[in-house]
């Protein structure tokens, strides 16, 4: 079996007010120093295989078809 | 003509779209439901707002991806109408049907309440009814209405006339870019916007400006 961690982020440019609140919210938290936060997502697959090449393209294929929208979002999977 | 409303697991808004759909066309909309892979002959195909699925993963993202979207996309590829109203402009974007994106409000705050329209665009199918630049009242009710799309997509948006109404008087509620509350697919067959014009065609409602809307897509003469 393959574990594959896919992580979506926000494309450079694209506003987050998520991430600006967060960002806010921690300096009022005494963090100083806190630069940008940009806020993600994480989702972990599992593959009821253990072919990498095959898991690699079905998980690029599942990010494009699902797991991120490109208009606004980048995607990186890793397999383990 | 005949309409038709796609119904989906978490939609609120469709009692509401059926009803102004009945009121207005003398018919009630034949309904479609999530797994239906193929949509009756009608003219016009309504996807109503609300929260598709729960909202996971994104707005309109899973609701995208089921049956009956891949059926409204095969008609609007034929030219048939079609309408989406808050989630259902979420989910033609998510399905493609539609360029650019529906994100967070930049006030992080769900929005309800009264907003002024301005028909950016008065020569498409569903706004043939208002005036040139006239400026309509329209509920909004969401939290992710803040519309964007890159600067190429939204270059070519403003040129084609693809923008249709747009927050006016200074009533932008989502941070939405351009101020951009609606817009058309190049062919000027599917329309996509945050407002709910269901919600104001009749006396009782408040106001009828939205009314204008439905009249215009089911080819009543003003």
């Amino acid at each position: 079996m393959i574990k594959a961690r896919v992580i979506v982020t926000l494309k450079n440019g694209v506003l987050d007010p998520q991430g600006k609140a967060i960002e806010h919210a921690l300096g009022g938290l005494g963090f100083d120093g806190v630069g940008q936060v940009r806020q993600g997502k994480v989702f972990d697959v599992e593959l009821g295989h253990s072919d990498k090449a095959r898991a690699e393209a079905d998980l690029k294929a599942m990010c494009e078809k699902l797991l991120a929208n490109t208009v606004i979002e980048n995607y990186a999977v890793e397999i383990a | 003509m005949k309409s038709a409303v796609v119904l989906l697991p978490g939609l609120n808004r469709d009692r509401d779209m059926i009803a102004a759909l009945t009121r207005i066309s003398g018919q009630p909309p034949v309904t479609v439901w999530e797994s239906d892979t193929a949509i009756p002959d009608v003219d016009l195909i309504v996807i109503p707002g609300g929260f598709s699925y729960g909202d996971y993963l994104r707005c309109g993202a899973i609701a995208a991806r089921m049956p009956a979207l891949r059926a409204v996309a095969e008609k609007a590829a034929q030219g048939v109408m079609v309408i989406g109203v808050c989630n259902g402009f979420q989910i033609l974007v998510e399905a493609g049907l539609l360029p650019g994106a529906l994100m967070r409000n930049t006030s992080l705050k769900f929005v309800c309440r009264e907003v002024k329209l301005e028909v950016a665009n008065a020569n498409t199918a569903f706004t043939r009814n208002y005036r040139p630049g006239q400026i309509i009242r329209c509920p909004v009710a969401h939290h992710d209405g803040n519309y964007f799309a890159d600067a190429e997509t939204l270059a070519r948006l403003e040129g084609n006339g693809q923008v249709v109404f747009r927050y006016a008087e200074g009533t932008n509620p989502n941070g939405s870019i351009n101020d951009i509350a609606g817009i058309v697919n190049d062919k000027g067959n599917v329309l996509g916007m945050m407002p709910h014009p269901e919600n104001l065609i009749e006396a009782a409602h408040g106001g009828t400006d939205g009314r204008a809307l439905f009249e215009s897509a089911l080819g009543i003469a003003a």
